[in-house]
Order: C-alpha cells, then sequence, then structure tokens
C-alpha cells in the first residue's frame, strides 16, 4: 500500500499519525480521570460522568456568548475562563448531588449505579430544555483553530497541542494534590482501609464529597476542553462514557498510573490500527484486545496492594 | 430489501385517476362550508376512520426526546406548519385537521408501539413521521397490517416501496447521481475518498456512489471507510486522506461524529476551499452543531437549501420563522416534512375519499405546485419526482445554491446495475 509515495512522503504521515495517537492518549486521560478519581476514592460507579462533561461544554458556550456580548476585547482568552467556569459549575453540581444522593447510598454499591444513570438521564433532559434539543456550535478564538507547520508537509493541530498541554497540567495537579497534600493522605488513607481511617479522625465523608467534587469538576474541564473536537448537544455525554469506562477499568480502578497506562496502550492501538484498517474494525479489534487483556488481568493493568 | 408483502408498483386505473381529477376541479370552486354536503362522511368514510362532518384526526409520530430529537425537531414543527396553514384554507374537504402527537423516544419498538395506537385506537386517517431507516422498517408492518398511512420525510436509503408510505425525501440515487456527475464535470473531479458512519443509509448510499464513480463515469475510488456512530476521533483516516490526496472527500456521517469530524478537519489544516468535499448528511440543521466557520466552503447535494430563490420558498421561511421563532434554521428533511400533510390533502380531494386505499391509489401523479422545493409530482412508486441541488456552504451557516438539474429527477428505489 505505500508503493506509490515517497520517502519524505511516509515520514511526515508516521510523525503526524503519531502526533495524533499523542492527542487521543490526552483525550481519553483528560477523560477518565475524573472518574477514576470517583471511582478509586469511593467506588462510586458514577454513570453521570458524560453528563458532567456536557455541563462544562454548555458552560463554555454560555462563556463564549458572553464574552462575544459583553466583553469582546477578552474573546481571544475567553477559553481560559470558560474551563474555570466550567470547572466550578461541575464540581458544585457534584458537592450537591455527593450531599443530596450519594452519601445515602454507600453501602450499596450497585445502587448508586442505577441512581448516578437516573441523574444522566435527568441532567441529559434538563440540557434539551434549557439549551433545545439541536446541538450548538462552540466558536473557538480564531488562534487556536488550524495547524502550524513544523517541517515539510509536516502539520500538527493547535487545539491537539492545547489538549495535550491541559491534560498534563491537569494530571499533574491531581498528581501533587493526591501525592503532596493533606486531602491526598488522607484520600489515601481512606482507599486503604475506609473504618481504620475514620478510627484515626478522618472525617472520610468529608473526604468523600470534596473528592466527588473534584472528580465532577475535571470531567467539566474535560468536556470544556472536548468542545474543540466534538459536539455539544444533551446527548453528547454518551459518546465519551463508553471509552472513559473503558479506560478506568483495564487500567485498574484505584491507580492514577494505571488509567494513564490504560489510555496510552488503548490510544495507542487504537489510532496505529485505524490507519492500517478502516475505522469500525480498527474498534472492534481495540475492544477483544481489551477484553482478552481483562480476562487474564481481572484487577485491570495496574493494582494497588490493598489489605481487604 | 422488498419482501413479499411489499409491492414494487401499482397503478391507478385511468378511471380513478379522472373521477380524482374532476372531483379536485370541481371542489375548488365551492365554499369550504359546502364541502360536508358535497361530501357526506359516510361516503368519504367508509372504513371507520377518525373522520367526522367537521373534523379528521391524524398523527405525528417522531422523536422529542432521546439521541434522534436533534434532528426530528425540526420535521414535527414544519408538519405542524403546514397543518395550521391548511386549515386556515379550508381544511381537508372541508374538515379541521386536529392532530395527535405521539413520541417514539429515539427506540425503534416504540415507533412500532405508537403507530399501533394511533392506528388502532385513534383511527388517524395518516400519520407523518419517522426519521430514521430504523424507525420506518419497524413501523412498516404496522402501516401494512392496520393499513395504515405513512408520509415519511427523510431522505433515505432506497430499496423499499410500499402501498402505505408516501416518501417525501429523496431516495439515494435522487441524491447521489446528479452531484457525482457534477463535480466530475465542474471540478474535474478524478479521484474520490468514501467516508460514513457504519449503518445501513451510509453503506447503500456509498454502494450506489462507488458502482456510479466506477463504472459510469470511469473515475476511481481511492478508499472506502466507516465508523462506528458516535466516533469522536478522526485524526487517523485525515492522515490517510492526506497521503491518498484524493479529489474528492465524500461524506456520510451523522449524528455528533459529524460535528468532530469537521471540526478536526479543520484543524488539521485542511481547507474546503482547496480540497473539494462533498456530502449528502449535512444540512443546515446539522451546521448549527458543527459550526459555519468549521464546513465553509463544503458542498452538499440535496433538494432543498433554505436559501432558494422563489416565491414559494420565501413564503414558507417566513411562516417557519414566524410561528418557531426567528433563530430556527430550515434543512432538507424539514421542508420534506412539511409536503407531508399537503400531499396527503392534496390526494385526499382527488380521491374524494379519505379511505387509505383511495388514497395509496390516487396518490401517483399528485402535484404539488406550492413546494418550497417548487414543483414535486408523485411517481407510481410513491416517492417525489423532484430536483437535485449542490450548495456550498457558508460561513453563517446556509447555503449558496450552486447547481441544480434541469429535469426533475424520477425516484428510484430499486436501481438496476447498483446493487
Amino acid at each position: 500500500m505505500f508503493g506509490d509515495y515517497s520517502v519524505g512522503d511516509l515520514m511526515s504521515i508516521m510523525v503526524m499519525q503519531g502526533f495524533a495517537g499523542l492527542i487521543l492518549f490526552s483525550v481519553f486521560v483528560l477523560m477518565a480521570l475524573g472518574l477514576a478519581i470517583i471511582f478509586g476514592q469511593m467506588g462510586v460507579i458514577n454513570m453521570a460522568h458524560g453528563e458532567f462533561m456536557i455541563l462544562g461544554a454548555y458552560m463554555t458556550f454560555l462563556t463564549s456568548h458572553l464574552c462575544e456580548t459583553y466583553a469582546p476585547g477578552l474573546y481571544g482568552g475567553y477559553f481560559f475562563m470558560a474551563m474555570i467556569v466550567a470547572f466550578i459549575a461541575s464540581g458544585t453540581l457534584g458537592l450537591l448531588v455527593e450531599w443530596t444522593l450519594i452519601r445515602h447510598l454507600y453501602s450499596r454499591p450497585l445502587d448508586t449505579l442505577l441512581a448516578t444513570w437516573g441523574l444522566s438521564l435527568i441532567m441529559q433532559q434538563a440540557f434539551r430544555s434549557t439549551f433545545g434539543a439541536r446541538e450548538v456550535g462552540v466558536e473557538l478564538p480564531p488562534w487556536m483553530m488550524g495547524s502550524l507547520p513544523v517541517a515539510g508537509s509536516i502539520e500538527v493541530q493547535i487545539n491537539g497541542l492545547f489538549v495535550m498541554g491541559l491534560t498534563i497540567l491537569i494530571t499533574a495537579i491531581v498528581a501533587l494534590l493526591l501525592y503532596r497534600s493533606r486531602w491526598g493522605l488522607q484520600v489515601r488513607a481512606v482507599v486503604s482501609n475506609r473504618t481504620m481511617s475514620g478510627a484515626a479522625g478522618i472525617d472520610t465523608r468529608r473526604v468523600d464529597r470534596l473528592t466527588f467534587g473534584l472528580g465532577c469538576g475535571i470531567a467539566g474541564i474535560a468536556g470544556s476542553a472536548f468542545t474543540m473536537i466534538g459536539s455539544t448537544g444533551p446527548t453528547a455525554g454518551q459518546l465519551y462514557i463508553v471509552d472513559t469506562f473503558l479506560v478506568v477499568v483495564f487500567g485498574g480502578a484505584q491507580s492514577l498510573l494505571g488509567t494513564i497506562a490504560s489510555a496510552l496502550t488503548i490510544s495507542q492501538s487504537q489510532s496505529t490500527l485505524e490507519f492500517f484498517l478502516t475505522g469500525s474494525m480498527a474498534k472492534v479489534l481495540t475492544l477483544l484486545m481489551v477484553i482478552g487483556l481483562l480476562m487474564l488481568r481481572p484487577q485491570g493493568l495496574f493494582v494497588l496492594k490493598v489489605r481487604r | 430489501m422488498s419482501s413479499g408483502i411489499i409491492s414494487k408498483s401499482f397503478t391507478p386505473s385511468r378511471r380513478e385517476l379522472l373521477l380524482g381529477a374532476a372531483a379536485l376541479s370541481s371542489s375548488a370552486l365551492i365554499a369550504p362550508s359546502a364541502w360536508a354536503q358535497q361530501f357526506p362522511t359516510a361516503k368519504v368514510n367508509t372504513t371507520g376512520l377518525a373522520v367526522t362532518d367537521t373534523e379528521v384526526t391524524v398523527g405525528i409520530l417522531h422523536s422529542v426526546t432521546g439521541t434522534m430529537a436533534i434532528s426530528e425537531t425540526g420535521s414535527v414543527q414544519a408538519e405542524k406548519l403546514a397543518i395550521e396553514q391548511i386549515n386556515a384554507a379550508g381544511g381537508v374537504l372541508g374538515r379541521k385537521i386536529i392532530f395527535i402527537q405521539e413520541d417514539g423516544g429515539s427506540d425503534w419498538p416504540t415507533f412500532a408501539e405508537k403507530a399501533k395506537k394511533l392506528l388502532v385506537n385513534d383511527k388517524v386517517a395518516s400519520v407523518m413521521g419517522c426519521w430514521t431507516s430504523a424507525s420506518r422498517k419497524a413501523v412498516l408492518p404496522v402501516f401494512e397490517q392496520y393499513n395504515g398511512m405513512l408520509y415519511y420525510p427523510t431522505f433515505y436509503e432506497g430499496l423499499e416501496a410500499s402501498k402505505n408510505v408516501i416518501y417525501t425525501g429523496q431516495e439515494a440515487t435522487q441524491q447521489i447521481i446528479a452531484g457525482l456527475g457534477w463535480v466530475q464535470k465542474e471540478k474535474g473531479a478524478k479521484t474520490f475518498y468514501l467516508l460514513g458512519s457504519d449503518y445501513i443509509w451510509p453503506r447503500t448510499s456509498n454502494k450506489i456512489a462507488r458502482k456510479h464513480i466506477e463504472n459510469f463515469l470511469k473515475l476511481k475510488v481511492l478508499g472506502e471507510e466507516y465508523f462506528p456512530l458516535g466516533h469522536t476521533q478522526f485524526n487517523s483516516v485525515i492522515n490517510k486522506m492526506k497521503l491518498a490526496k484524493p479529489d474528492v472527500i465524500y461524506a456520510i456521517i451523522v449524528g455528533g461524529s459529524n460535528v468532530a469530524f469537521y471540526k478536526q478537519l479543520k484543524a488539521a489544516g485542511v481547507d474546503l476551499n482547496k480540497q473539494t468535499l462533498m456530502t449528502i448528511s449535512v444540512t443546515e440543521d446539522e451546521i448549527d452543531g458543527i459550526g459555519g466557520e468549521n464546513i465553509v466552503g463544503g458542498y452538499a447535494c440535496m433538494k432543498y437549501f433554505q436559501s432558494l430563490d422563489n416565491p414559494n420558498n420565501k413564503g414558507f421561511v417566513s411562516a417557519f420563522k414566524k410561528m418557531w421563532g426567528d433563530k430556527t434554521v430550515i434543512g432538507d428533511v424539514t421542508q420534506a416534512a412539511y409536503l407531508g400533510p399537503w400531499l396527503w390533502k392534496l390526494t385526499v380531494e382527488k380521491a374524494g375519499s379519505f379511505d387509505i386505499d383511495k388514497v395509496a391509489a390516487a396518490s401517483p401523479g399528485v402535484e404539488f405546485k406550492g413546494a418550497p422545493e417548487g414543483y414535486v409530482r408523485v411517481h407510481e412508486n410513491h416517492h417525489l419526482w423532484s430536483k437535485t441541488r449542490v450548495g456550498r456552504a457558508r460561513k453563517d451557516g446556509q447555503y449558496d445554491l450552486v447547481y441544480e438539474t434541469a429535469e426533475l429527477m424520477e425516484p428510484d428505489p430499486y436501481p438496476k446495475g447498483y446493487q
């Protein structure tokens, strides 16, 4: 299949393809981070994760409109404001949901699945009633569109670079919080042994609430960033949720490193396969590979050694 | 595919046609109040449909919740507008149209259930509804078993022709063939790259496109690829296309994937003013979500654009905006949905009866001169004769008409040499 192309062509395509894989990797990490934190810490599978992302996307849409109307001078930088707004909106809603709904269900993990699924339906309908059933278009400031010519025919997308940078930043912040802050220490203590940490004076309820809020807030940021590459509509969250679960489950639910490693494996195999096969076949083979590996390692790639 | 119960074509007898024509011309002269006397309910409704001396009930069956609500909302709006206008003009055979709206909920079994409810419980005289092929396939047996009449608005893959359905959208050949001919002639295209979402409509359409490109135009297809519904990452295929350098990207991607595809195409530096792209799945409705700046310069092959410059369309667009708000946009399917109630009214008045069998038989030959897309006529196979048009996307989300076929295209749901 490469017969007709020059070596230079092939080289630049390989570089761009590698870059496409890295973008996909960043997208996966960003999607999965919030869910992984919540799942790992509390054992709650948040089925409404996609909807928290879309809440962030809608906040971006609103911010861009407000900015255009009231502060056109700041338009070039509205995206940064939008991400902060998205984090606050999704995070606040997350805290509220934890307080009203999730905390009553900690002893019934299967019921949280059902409750958060119901929540996702409610949120979808709320989006539909508020913003309309149709998708909304989020306009980007001009500097974020297009691509940078690197060398010869090699071009890299600016918004791809942006997502990568954002992912690195958020992951670093989360890692710092988890492994260097007092809150992180408490989280890790609660993950290891909830009862003992409670006995040692850690307010486990408070830790739970903050974790849930943070997880949802990160989902909001992810949703905000994804307005650059995907659609914003009431049910768009469903587009991401399957891949998100895949990454989290495959990585091993309780480990940040696992999430990253799993996102890397899935994204690289998918983008490589997509190049040689068609989109549908690539997905099939990726899923088969994940199923195969999960049969060998049901706990996922990385597991914390926890005494139960 | 057609099954035994679906008849491929059926022709009304000459006598019926003449009778219908006579009824239409004489009825046009009398005042609405006199209709009921000239067409007593017992005579125009022999099968127990919901028709009284003053009213007739029809059904509207679309998804207003779930994934498909995005697309089907416009159809519901257009059908309600048409019904309101028909009532203002005196109704159907002097009877005011009442509608019962049911929600298919983006779920195909629900569509079948609601169709049965409309036909069996409500005894509606016709149903305007469905959008996806899957929902139409789900309700088709219901309409054939209980003998109902469905006006189906969406452009679709063809390979179907039922006595109980009037297809007001284009079947695949009407949408594809003229557009490919245009792009060959006008753009000098020699090579094509076909893309699609992975389900029946894009696959069947691309199959027809490939046959036409290879066998009739004698040109080359460089690649053909499908993506799962909801796929959001197109960077790999964009790289592949950069390597293959096709003259034309032919895209039939739908739903949320659409938005992701065009945004990523733009981000990858593919300028649609230089790279020819043709799509049959992006109407003005979809551009709302994609963002005009991401698809500007791309070509769409449809039968209707909101920007069409004719008196019918101007009236339609302003009435639509008056009813549903200034910001609404009107896509191809929305216009096709608007045709449904009108065609039904014209057919009933031609047949002089609400009976399903008579309406089905009277349908071929029915003309609607007030169609926003221009003149349309019902073919014997229950599809519409209509023109194919190519439009070029503008930044504001509208299309500029760049080409339209001189003649009406004949609907051909079972195209020979394309299967």
